[in-house]
């Protein structure tokens, strides 16, 4: 069992919660992930790993409250415990040599730009950070990307915060400008990633993108997180857990990748409903809450 | 008393009756039958049975007590040499080694070794709650990396000797592919876990979500204070056929089809994580863990499963009892077939159809036996232009599986091999002084006795380095 140790809601659905897992808090490194299991024969997910404080022993996630899983994790209160934490899986991003980087995050995948941006920043690192979201309602962590950018842009879909347009439109401006990064690297939804990687390489830009698919044990046994790459004129089959998180983007086949991730849309849906159903009192009461 | 030249049948369920449930097949002999099986047993001198068993059980010393009706000494005869009785009567395949050279095998059917087992086991585990008494502390510690077959072996061996073990697993279940991989009508879950308790009653530790080469490297093991080191980690990686469509949403490799199944419970009627259930299902693969996901495919609804081998049927390496089972159960065998691609459902009107990257058929062509290759088994060779459709709407591929990275690349000095399995010399010992290693991480997929046989040798040979090793 894993303690929660600190929790806070960063918005209604998303949640930053600190758990005790002391040997994944000394090893952790930004771009790594971990899975968790909420409860006894609970699904296992991948999150990746938001911070870590290793004299307390914990390690910091956040997540997106999107499915069955993450509406009952959203549940277990500061001082809860959860069944299993085990990590730190995959391979933390290359930072070797970088000095100008561009960090691109997108709407909940901003949980994982976060870290990696103060790391580069920490790392001594020039930091150019976009991060786009739906609306203004949904803008999280901005104080943490400013302290951690030498310069933020903020992006809305529907120009009630920043700037309208997706996260692409000043990447683009600047990439005509001249502008050259060491890299680009992009955090968000599989399609936000795809044509991040497609404006890359309109300019010749180094474009990372980091994958997060459909996963079970995240030690490289079950498979399910493939993606096929095109690398050298050739189809190669790649693990996201053993090989990534983080891949070049030119060779990433997204279009395989968006279909993999679509695969269990109609369960995750009726799970989701259902979990719904079940913290519906809850759910009502925070709401209410909210409104007072 | 004559001789019966046939060895008793296994009381089982039903084939149209087990082929819709996850309870187990094979139901196990009543005393009475162990008995009269066990008569069978001529106890001859060469006892050429226990040197075809990879752990050397003592064959005919077990069976001359079930012949008195002494369960618990037979089971004591057993235990003395394998950590996991219960199991191995139900997972050997006994056709290949002990009953094989059976005397009773030359004229008449080998006698039921295999099932007199799995009776001596499961007898002890309903009979008996004695607590074991656990020898003195030698003041070693070992830690063993893994908890299926062989690290459960080598961990049981060494707290029997008196030393500390501690069993590092990866996932949040121990019995490796005890648990996620072999399915629950074949070997139900809570005998992997009663087995388990049984090693913690000798002072076995299990710490499970713990990934060795992640959470902790094998040197900090060593800086921890553990005096060795077993290597137990298994196969690893699936491998893929690399042909068009292998990326579609409806294609499993078997490791991801049946750890939803089986750890992760996809079977229950309320799972929380989800699999393909019903349609037609094709499996590409001839060994236990093809005929293992097909006839899971069968029990979560398929209408059709085939088994799609590039071979004949008797060049199956599945567990001949397996293969028979999956027969009766009404498994389909498309022999001699070789797939060239995938077919995936494809709306070019509406991207987001859900239909989309779903299987809708498997191309295969056609093969002949040609010439023996290098083990001696006839080489398929490929019939131009006779390409098939087979309509399905699973495709799961059992192949085989790669050595896990994870390991090798953060343990420096740990050599491995072309394939990338750990190099071990005859005692299980790696490149790398007090690492020992076993199992699938060493030979690549092969059988849970093989890998028991090996973190038994390791066992062995730790104990022997330990003994010599000054305690400072």
């Amino acid at each position: 069992m894993f303690k929660i140790v600190h929790r806070k809601a960063l918005k209604p659905t998303v949640i930053s919660i600190e758990v005790e897992a002391p040997l994944v808090a000394k090893k952790a490194k930004p771009g790594q992930f971990i899975i968790l299991r909420v409860d006894e024969d609970g699904e296992r997910i991948p999150l990746t790993v938001a911070g870590c404080n290793r004299e307390e022993g914990t390690v910091r996630v956040i997540f997106h409250v999107a499915g069955a899983t993450t509406k009952k994790l959203k549940y277990v209160p500061e001082g809860g415990y959860i069944a299993d934490f085990v990590g730190p899986l995959g391979n933390p991003t290359e930072m070797e040599g970088m000095k100008r980087v561009c960090v691109v995050g997108g709407g909940i995948g901003c949980a994982i730009a976060m870290p990696i941006a103060t790391a580069f920043h920490e790392a001594g690192c020039e930091v150019t950070t976009i991060i786009g979201f739906r609306n203004k309602d949904l803008v999280i962590l901005e104080d943490e990307f400013r302290a951690a950018s030498d310069n933020l842009i903020i992006m809305s879909d529907d120009g009630s915060y920043g700037r309208e347009g997706n996260v692409t439109v000043p990447l683009k401006e600047m990439l005509a400008a001249g502008e050259k990064f060491d890299t680009v690297i992009v955090f968000g939804p599989l399609v936000m990633m795809k044509f991040t990687t497609l404006t890359c390489k309109e300019f010749g830009q180094p474009c990372t993108v980091s994958m997060c698919p459909i996963m079970i044990d995240g030690t490289g046994m079950c498979g399910g997180c493939r993606l096929t790459l095109h690398k050298d004129g050739k189809d190669v089959t790649a693990f996201a857990c053993v090989d990534g998180p983080d891949f070049n983007g030119y060779e990433v086949d997204f279009d395989a990748a968006i279909l993999r991730s679509r695969t269990y849309a109609e369960f995750e849906k009726h799970a989701y409903d259902e979990a719904c159903n079940l913290f519906k009192a809850a759910d009502e009461a925070e709401a209410a809450a909210a409104k007072a | 008393m004559a001789l019966n030249p046939k060895k008793h049948e296994m009381p089982s369920q039903a084939p149209e009756v087990r082929a819709h449930n996850f309870n187990e097949v094979a139901l196990g002999y009543m005393a009475e039958i162990a008995v009269e099986e066990a008569q069978r047993c001529l106890e001859c001198k060469n006892r050429p049975c226990v040197s075809a068993c990879p752990v050397n059980i003592s064959i005919p010393e077990f069976i001359h007590e079930i012949k008195n009706g002494e369960f618990e000494k037979a089971y004591q005869v057993i235990y003395g040499s394998s950590s996991l009785p219960a199991v191995c009567g139900r997972v050997c395949p006994q056709e290949t080694q002990c009953e094989s050279k059976c005397t009773m095998g030359i004229k008449f059917e080998p006698v039921g070794i295999g099932r007199l087992e799995r009776f001596v086991a499961d007898w002890h585990n309903e009979n008996t709650c004695e607590n074991p008494i656990v020898p003195a502390r030698r003041g070693y510690s070992v830690a063993i990396v893994g908890s299926g077959p062989s690290g459960l072996t080598c961990a049981g061996d060494l707290a029997k000797k008196g030393y500390d073990v501690t069993v590092y697993e990866a996932l949040h279940a121990a019995g490796g592919v005890l648990v996620y991989g072999i399915p629950e009508f074949r070997l139900p879950k809570a005998i992997v876990a009663k087995e388990v308790e049984g090693l913690k009653q000798w002072g076995v530790d299990v710490q499970t979500d713990v990934v060795i080469g992640k959470t902790l490297t094998i040197d900090e093991l060593f800086d921890m204070g553990y005096d060795a080191v077993f290597i137990g980690s298994g196969a690893g990686l699936p491998n893929f056929m690399h042909i068009p469509g292998e990326s579609l949403k409806t294609v499993y490799s078997a490791n991801e089809f049946l750890t939803r199944s089986n750890l992760m419970k996809a079977y229950r009627d309320d799972p929380t994580t989800p699999i393909m259930k019903g349609g037609n299902v094709a499996v590409v693969g001839g060994g236990n863990v093809a005929m293992d996901a097909a006839r899971t495919a069968l029990r979560l609804g398929a209408e059709n499963v085939y088994i799609v081998y590039r071979r004949s049927m008797d060049e199956l390496p599945a567990r001949k009892e397996e293969v028979e089972h999956a027969v009766e159960e009404g498994i389909q065998f498309k022999l001699l077939m070789n797939p060239v691609e995938i077919i995936g459902y494809d709306n070019p009107d509406d991207k987001r159809d859900p239909k989309n990257g779903n299987v809708t058929a498997i191309r295969c062509i056609h093969m002949e036996l040609g010439e023996p290759d290098a083990k001696g088994r006839r080489r398929p060779v490929a019939v131009p232009g006779s390409e098939e459709d087979i309509p399905v709407d699973t495709v799961v591929i059992a192949i085989g599986t790669s050595p896990n990275p994870l390991i090798k690349s953060t343990t420096k000095g740990l050599e491995v091999n072309d394939h990338g399995g750990i190099i071990v010399n005859e005692d299980g010992l790696t490149s790398r002084e007090g690492v020992y290693a076993g199992g699938d991480a060493v030979t690549g997929a092969a059988t849970v006795i093989s890998a028991m046989g090996a973190g038994k040798t390791a066992a062995a040979a730790i104990h022997e380095y330990l003994s010599k090793k000054e305690k400072f």
